[in-house]
């Protein structure tokens, strides 16, 4: 199916720098990448992967530097000349046409003709052959490609990329939008590709998933590739420090907690009863889809339940979000762009947004008590970022994270929800928010409640106090953290019945 | 880390980008002005342009809060028909100045909590709602005038507002019509900036479920915006009355369009959530001066036409490569 040596040097990028206006954002990087191997790039936000991948994929043309493919030079002008020689993507917003068959997608461009009509009856073989490959047979080449799962449709998409005769494919974080179920038969399917002497480039923020996957990796960082591993032969540690440029050493601080009194009592129909003390975090673990989500969703009242009761210091809170903020009860959405933040507007906005009424009086504002209240949270957080009039669409996605949180403070929230709080962002934001988040529980003037979900178990288990699973839309018996383990926590989400 | 200590606005490049449709403005009419007949730079040249831009102006002052919103109304040129009937009725009818003007304003603040209602409560989209409320309205305007425009020449309180200025009020320099114009841009652009209230609209349209999320009555602030935008309308109509003299249940036919097109060569997004009523002003005086060069240099209507198209297509793209650029 590929050429070349099983082994042999498939693709070399050698000294690749790319700069847009003054911003460098490719300062020098080589990438070896053999027949046969899957090979990781890890990086904080920022590090250059994605202009390295654009690079790679002719969207962008470097500025200096040079790329060889199977040992002949390699400098694609665009995209379609990239699949042309055999370099295919699967980003993470998959590119498939929601009318079109299976099929028609898979041989989307290149298309089978005899004369000049669409040969169907090789566009469909073609189709079947290309996904038993890939050991997914069982896909309907007829069905509409809109209507299958979002992990069938990346299936698909790869399907397309070996039908096309790709040597080297790259995965840009592609199981960040996947079920557990799912992201096994992923890495089957990845295993799969390799076997067949395809070159694999996998890009990912989860050093679990390079582990599993990947033979060798090599670590981005500001534009510069800093080192390249053996995956077997590296620990976390060191490659976690070459990714931030500094050594990490507590991820996860824990100051002293102490539990206060009870902050929130919650009866939830069909879900279960939720009690949670002032200065205790708890985590809601669970598989993606299990109603994690929905329990925060319902506590703040975005989704009205009926005959549920939720009480904070003894009262009961209104219906809706209006009535949270004002009960000082705040929630982070896990979609920061869909529903978590404003893009077009600025930071300010963003963060005052809940409690616009502090920024003046009988519904006026002042811009310049906005600047100066967002001030405070910027230099707290430490959001990168130019002002708080900045447009907050353009800052990355760590540092809009910290703007969402930073609303909760704003707003004086003194029980906090916090839905995937650290989901695609880079470690060192991450860290900033776990420092963030154990500051507050422990603030001894006025310790936050805190209930945090979580699909990262590690990160529940180094933050929460007491963690329970959530399954089938039910919520379990919290355990504190001392006296469970991911084994425990996973073997119970995963159980049947 | 250092913090800018001066607000973005006043960076070079987001003053570039708040004045971009002035220099539109200032590039058109240099352009008529150097190669064409200079006529367009007399008191009279201006003063017809004014004259001919408060229409559309002062309807597109309410327009841009319901385009922050994400909303739109496509049946405004129908609503400042109606209520131009509404006050030329009234004022022939004998009623003060207040009673007319309450009479049209509640004219179209009704029309704008009808539009209001029907999206937030029947949850229709803008645009097919007013769509049919384009209909409507028209209707309403025929029935009510009888299909025969109302004669208002001899209301001289009205006629003050928009007619050529007389000599002792000539320090003026533009009608008072153009004065309330300014007036209520300087109130609007206020609004928007230093209130609540102004910050929420665009909060709503910049992303509506975010807004909801931080507590946000996005339902009453969508059926306020239509409102303010009937008002606007309400206004409008009376300076048609003005400018006029008569109360035209035809008049305003695609105003809804030079409206809308004001706005958005203003800088304001059809997605929502960016906008300046400033803006939406110079993309009116654009409009109109275009058209008024093109009659002065005797250019036939046809070629009138495509030029002002072509100047909207060219606005819409500038402003998406300026996007990209930030």
């Amino acid at each position: 199916m590929s050429d070349g040596p099983a082994g042999g040097l498939r693709l070399e990028m050698r000294a690749i720098r790319k700069s847009f206006g003054t911003q460098a954002a490719l300062d020098g990087v080589s990438l070896k990448v053999r027949a046969g191997e899957v090979h990781a790039i890890v990086g904080e936000n920022g590090a250059g992967k994605s202009t390295l991948m654009k690079v790679l994929s002719g969207a962008h043309q470097p500025d200096g530097g040079q790329m060889w493919l199977d040992g002949t030079p390699y400098a694609p002008a665009h995209p379609q000349e990239a699949r042309q020689r055999g370099v295919g993507m699967i980003y993470q917003e998959l590119s498939i046409a929601p009318h079109l068959s299976v099929a028609e997608n898979i041989s989307l461009g290149r298309e089978p003709r005899r004369g000049i009509l669409l040969d169907r009856a090789a566009l469909r073989s073609r189709a079947q052959s290309t996904l038993a490959e890939l050991g997914h047979g069982q896909i309907d080449v007829d069905a509409p490609a809109g209507g299958l799962s979002i992990s069938q449709q990346q299936i698909v998409e790869i399907a397309r990329s070996l039908a096309m005769g790709c040597r080297v494919i790259v995965f840009d974080e592609p199981t960040s939008s996947l079920a557990q179920a799912d992201v096994q038969r992923l890495y089957a399917l990845i295993d799969n590709l390799s076997r067949r002497g395809l070159a694999v480039i996998y890009i990912s923020h989860f050093l679990e998933e390079v582990r599993r996957l990947a033979t060798r990796l090599t670590v981005l960082r500001d534009g510069r590739s800093i080192a390249v591993h053996e995956v077997d032969q590296v620990g976390d540690a060191q490659i976690v420090a070459e990714m931030v440029g500094r050594d990490i050493q507590d991820l996860y601080p824990r100051s002293v907690r102490k539990k206060g009194a009870v902050a929130l009592e919650a009866i939830l129909p069909d879900i279960g009863p939720i009690t949670l003390h002032y200065g205790e975090i708890l985590g809601l673990c669970g598989l993606v889809g299990a109603g994690r989500s929905e329990i925060l969703q319902a506590l703040f009242g975005l989704e009205l339940k009926k005959d549920a009761r939720i009480r904070k210091d003894g009262h009961t809170v209104g219906p809706g979000p209006r009535h949270s903020w004002a009960a000082r009860l705040g929630f982070v959405s896990e979609n920061r762009k869909e529903e978590g933040l404003a893009l077009s507007l600025s930071i300010g906005d963003n963060v005052c947004l809940p409690a616009l009424g502090k920024l003046g009086r009988l519904g006026f504002l002042s811009p310049a008590r906005r600047r100066q209240n967002t001030g405070q949270w910027i230099q707290q957080l430490d959001i990168r970022c130019q002002s708080a009039d900045q447009n907050i669409g353009n800052l990355s996605g760590g540092n809009q994270q910290k703007a969402a949180f930073a609303r909760l403070l704003e707003a004086d929230c003194e029980i906090l929800l916090l839905d995937e709080p650290t989901r695609g962002i880079d470690i060192a934001a991450k860290a900033k928010i776990y420092a963030t988040i154990d500051r507050l529980v422990t603030d001894p003037l006025q310790p936050r409640a805190i209930i945090m979900v979580s699909s990262y178990l590690p990160e529940l288990l180094g933050v929460c106090d007491r963690i329970a699973v959530v399954r089938r839309g039910k919520i379990g018996h919290p355990y504190p953290v001392a006296e469970t383990s991911s084994e425990q926590l996973m073997k119970e989400a995963t159980r049947l019945s | 880390m250092s913090l800018s200590p001066y607000p973005s606005t006043l960076r070079p490049a987001a003053l570039l980008k708040t004045l971009g449709p002035l220099l539109a403005l200032a590039f058109v009419w240099g352009l008529f002005f150097v190669f064409g007949n200079r006529a367009i730079g007399s008191a009279e040249g201006i003063e017809s342009i004014v004259q001919q831009t408060v229409v559309i102006g002062i309807a597109a002052i309410g327009m841009t809060f319901i385009i922050i919103s994400a909303g739109i109304d496509l049946s405004i040129g129908s609503c400042i028909a109606l209520c131009s009937v509404v006050a030329a009725k009234a004022a022939i009818a004998g009623h003060g100045p207040a009673w007319v003007i309450s009479a049209t304003l509640l004219a179209g603040i009704m029309a704008g909590l009808a539009i209001g209602m029907l999206v937030v409560y029947v949850r229709l989209i803008p645009f097919i709602t007013t769509l049919g409320t384009l209909l409507i309205l028209r209707g309403f305007a025929l029935g009510l005038a009888n299909s025969q425009a109302i004669n208002a020449q001899e209301i001289s309180w009205l006629r003050f507002w928009l007619n050529s200025l007389p000599e002792n009020l000539k320090w003026l320099v533009i009608p008072p019509g153009g004065w309330l114009m300014i007036f209520l841009a300087a109130l609007a652009t206020g609004i928007l900036r230093y209130t609540v209230f102004g910050r929420q609209v665009f909060a709503v349209g910049s992303n509506e479920q975010t807004a909801r999320l931080c507590g946000v009555a996005v339902d009453r602030i969508k059926l306020l915006v239509y409102m303010i935008g009937g008002a606007f309308a309400g206004l409008s109509g009376l300076m048609l009355v003005s400018y006029q003299g008569q109360g035209d249940p035809t008049g305003a036919t695609g105003y809804e369009l030079d409206i809308i097109a004001s706005v958005v060569i203003g800088g304001a997004s059809l997605n929502g959530g960016v906008g300046s009523v400033f803006g939406s002003l110079i993309g009116a005086l654009v409009m109109t001066v275009i058209r008024t060069g093109c009659t002065l240099n005797g250019i036939d209507e046809s070629t009138t036409r495509i030029i002002t198209g072509t100047i909207i297509v060219t606005a819409v793209v500038v402003d998406r490569l300026r996007r990209r650029a930030d």
